[in-house]
């Protein structure tokens, strides 16, 4: 079975029919869990994993919010081997390359894993094969509302909390590897059947919670819960590299171009350097003609926390902490505001984060000729990420612009068809490389109000022949027969298939 | 020609990308930013890129060893072709000027060139600046690049951020550069991180008369060109100059009066000098007649 985008998807499942097909749905709620219960202190992980009598084929959730500093998932997966727990269904929001999955998969522990964003050797465990069932790959907004619907139905939540007070309330802004704002977790707190808070550091009392007692089953008090240091990993400083300041300085021109740069605005960039270069250039111009922003969104990085102390932001909507910085920001600044994947980007939420977004800066690892991103799997069909926030920002955002070189490692960043589409074409308005721009052809009034400028637009045809001309035409690696995975857009279906790496 | 972009000539990734930014020439490096040994390496990667890469820079020059090394003829040999525009020369006197401009012609001759290559000097010895006005009335002499860092170490001077210790070659290279109507390309500024220091940079070698800086990373390119291309009202200026000027001539006047400041000659060359820039930099916008 085909979807509208061409794209073969398995037989059983909704196939994607557009961008805004969901607003013709009516939102399914499933209810929140009973809140009754009293909650249960444990001073060890063990004991609290046998008294929850996890058996073969459940469902267990966890958060990244640690990100590679994450403890928790690894130390529920020695559990799991030691009782040898069968065929279960992991749900992390996302999976880094330090969370000891592979052996579980090898050894039929863990059958299926839903989750937004993995890579690693997870990721080419998954990509080689060796999951007996299937990976699904959500939006950060298609979790919380795969999670809400029951389409994503949770037995065990285990979630790492920084700080956790008598009561059972949970906080990520306090305790010794506070990780900051914890909105991943927030659809698994209301709606798994069981909720574990995994915490190395019981307060009395706590001042601020994200996590109420009142959807907590158990508390476990472990030594360590990881290395908060490592939340920064994957996640860098403005770059230096001349070519990626360029698609930067371009990147902000354009935007200034386009009349976005006004009082009031909104806008995400993503944490990679490049992102945080055209935050940069965009702050510059802010700073110069006297603007002050509405809101800044998404995992928040020191970057943006300057940006709010400079005045140039009233609020930041922080659904993660990107680094340190942005930890300290959040417990100490009151506009500095915690919101969960749901609020983010939960296509039926009301009125959710991305869509009062005037303005996204995302990546590509591949973009085609009907401007179809894939942020998925590399040309060779190694998986190397996920949507996360990608597909719900792209669709939210008023403007929603890819930056990227034109080449990775002489591979060309624009193809006649993406081996993998994580976002639609459709929501996609402008790729800026450091050669030339190319908006989305369905974009005119942007086109219109580009001509005269002297920003290099081109068409995306033309890119693709220019990089073709200057690095060549790499030969395409055939996709295998065998799907290994899928691809679901944040309304729930299908938009595509990841299939084994060869 | 405002901005002229150092490249090192024995990197790939940056030699290939050189085109990509918006400097008016790239000065592809085979002396300083080359170790010994990667001169062989640097001229080949070169070579290869400017006779394949299908996009090259809008000039293209390149920065040889200097006459007394080794390496001076190598680089030559290895380099003279159609695709360059420019050989920069280190150390540059007016002898040095000359016997290059012979071994062009050697080369021109010998490969049946289809261009002629010019010359641009790098002042930067004493003995340079006290002969700058004949090495600027060299033949093929288009440009005079001041380098300011040897030219303190022989000095035995400081350069400071106020540009004192400056002052006397950036006059001298632009007065000489100006009276043969060529251009007077300002030293590059060294710290590359320090965006507000490289504008005071560009205004210290602008306010005594150079007309272009070197940059030794791309993201100085863009300063730089701002710095010395005519600012927004300067631009207004002149065309409201020249407006009057063409009403002032159809009443038979030479000198006339606008917003209370008398306008004569110099006044309307230099507005002429503005829009022409302007125009060259796209900046004039579409009525600028």
């Amino acid at each position: 079975m085909n979807n509208s985008l061409g794209r073969e998807i398995f037989a059983n499942s909704r196939p994607f029919v557009s961008a805004n097909a969901f607003l013709k749905e009516k939102r399914r709620l499933i209810p929140e869990k009973p809140t009754s219960a009293t909650v249960r202190f444990y001073d060890d992980l063990e004991t609290a994993f046998r008294d929850l009598a996890i058996k073969d084929g459940m469902t267990l959730s966890f958060h990244h919010h640690l990100r590679s500093g994450d403890n928790v998932l690894n130390m529920v997966a020695s559990l799991i081997a030691k009782y040898a727990i069968k065929d279960l269904h992991l749900a992390p929001s996302s999976i880094f390359p330090e969370y000891k999955l592979s052996d579980l998969i090898l050894n039929h522990q863990i059958r299926n894993i839903t989750t937004n964003y993995l890579n690693g050797p997870v990721a080419k465990t998954i990509a080689g094969g060796q999951l007996q069932g299937t990976l699904l790959m959500h939006t950060h907004g298609g979790r919380a509302r795969a999670i809400e619907s029951g389409d994503l139905a949770i037995d065990v939540a285990f979630l790492a909390c920084p700080a956790v007070d008598r009561q059972g309330n949970g906080s990520g802004a306090f305790g010794i590897n506070a990780c900051g704002t914890l909105g991943y977790a927030e659809s698994d707190l209301k709606y798994a059947k069981k909720v574990v808070l995994v915490t190395d550091t019981l307060v009395d009392e706590l001042s601020m919670w994200q996590f109420d007692h009142k959807y907590v089953d158990m508390v476990v008090k472990v030594p360590s819960i990881g290395d908060a240091g490592g939340i920064v990993s994957g996640t860098t400083r403005i770059t230096r590299d001349p070519i990626g300041l360029k698609i930067a300085q371009d990147t902000a021109e354009l935007v200034r171009e386009l009349g976005v740069i006004k009082n009031g605005f909104s806008m995400q960039t993503g944490a990679g350097g490049t992102s945080l270069a055209v935050a940069d250039a965009i702050g510059k111009i802010m700073q110069t003609q006297n603007i002050t922003g509405a809101f800044a969104s998404g995992g928040i990085t020191g970057y943006f926390v300057e940006m709010l102390g400079k005045g140039l932001f009233q609020k930041l909507y922080d659904v993660q902490c990107f680094d340190l910085a942005a930890v300290e920001s959040f417990r100490t600044n009151p506009a500095h505001i915690a919101i969960s994947a749901s609020k983010y980007g939960n296509p039926f939420e009301t009125s959710p984060v991305v869509d009062d977004l005037d303005l996204v800066i995302l990546g590509a690892a591949e973009v085609d000729l009907s401007f179809n991103v894939n942020v998925t799997t590399d040309s060779f069909g190694n998986i190397i990420g996920g949507s996360g926030g990608h597909a719900d920002t792209a669709h939210g955002a008023k403007l929603a612009i890819i930056t990227s070189t034109l080449a990775k490692a002489r591979i060309p960043l624009i193809k006649s068809e993406v081996r993998t589409i994580t976002t639609p074409g459709s929501d996609i308005d402008a790729i800026v490389t450091e050669r030339g721009i190319a908006i989305n052809p369905n974009r005119g009034d942007l086109l219109e109000r580009l001509k005269g400028t002297s920003l290099k637009i081109m068409r995306i045809e033309e890119l693709m022949d220019l990089q073709h001309r200057l690095g060549g035409i790499p030969k395409e690696l055939p996709k295998t027969n065998a799907a290994v995975g899928y691809v679901e857009y944040r309304d729930g279906t299908i938009i595509d298939t990841i299939y084994r790496t060869g | 020609m405002r901005s002229f972009l150092f490249v090192p000539g024995n990197n790939p990734s940056m030699v290939q990308n050189a085109d990509v930014f918006p400097a008016d020439a790239v000065i592809f490096d085979l002396e300083d930013s080359v170790h010994v040994a990667e001169k062989d390496n640097a001229r080949r990667l070169l070579r290869d890129y400017l006779t394949s890469h299908p996009s090259l820079p809008q000039k293209v020059a390149i920065r040889i060893n200097a006459m007394d090394t080794p390496y001076y003829k190598a680089d030559l040999e290895a380099l003279v072709a159609d695709e360059i525009d420019y050989i920069v020369l280190p150390k540059a006197t007016v002898t040095t000027t000359q016997k290059l401009g012979s071994d062009l012609f050697a080369l021109e001759q010998k490969r049946e060139l289809n261009k002629h290559i010019d010359i641009i000097p790098i002042v930067e010895l004493a003995a340079s600046l006290v002969e700058v006005c004949k090495i600027a009335a060299t033949s093929r002499v288009v440009a005079i690049l001041f380098g300011a860092e040897d030219y303190c170490a022989e000095m035995e001077i400081k350069r400071t951020l106020a540009g004192e210790a400056l002052f006397f070659p950036r006059s001298q290279i632009a007065v000489a550069c100006r009276a043969n109507g060529i251009i007077a390309i300002d030293t590059p500024f060294t710290d590359v991180a320090d965006d507000e220091a490289l504008l005071k940079d560009c205004h210290n070698g602008a306010l005594l008369g150079m007309t272009a800086k070197a940059a030794i990373h791309p993201r100085q390119v863009g300063a730089i060109n701002e710095a010395y291309s005519p600012a927004q009202d300067q631009i207004d200026w002149a065309k409201k100059v020249v407006k009057a000027e063409k009403e002032a001539s159809s009443k038979g006047l030479g000198v006339f009066s606008l917003d209370g400041k008398m306008i004569d000659k110099p006044v309307i060359e230099r507005a002429r000098k503005t829009l022409a820039k302007a125009k060259q930099y796209n900046l004039a916008g579409q009525d600028d007649e």
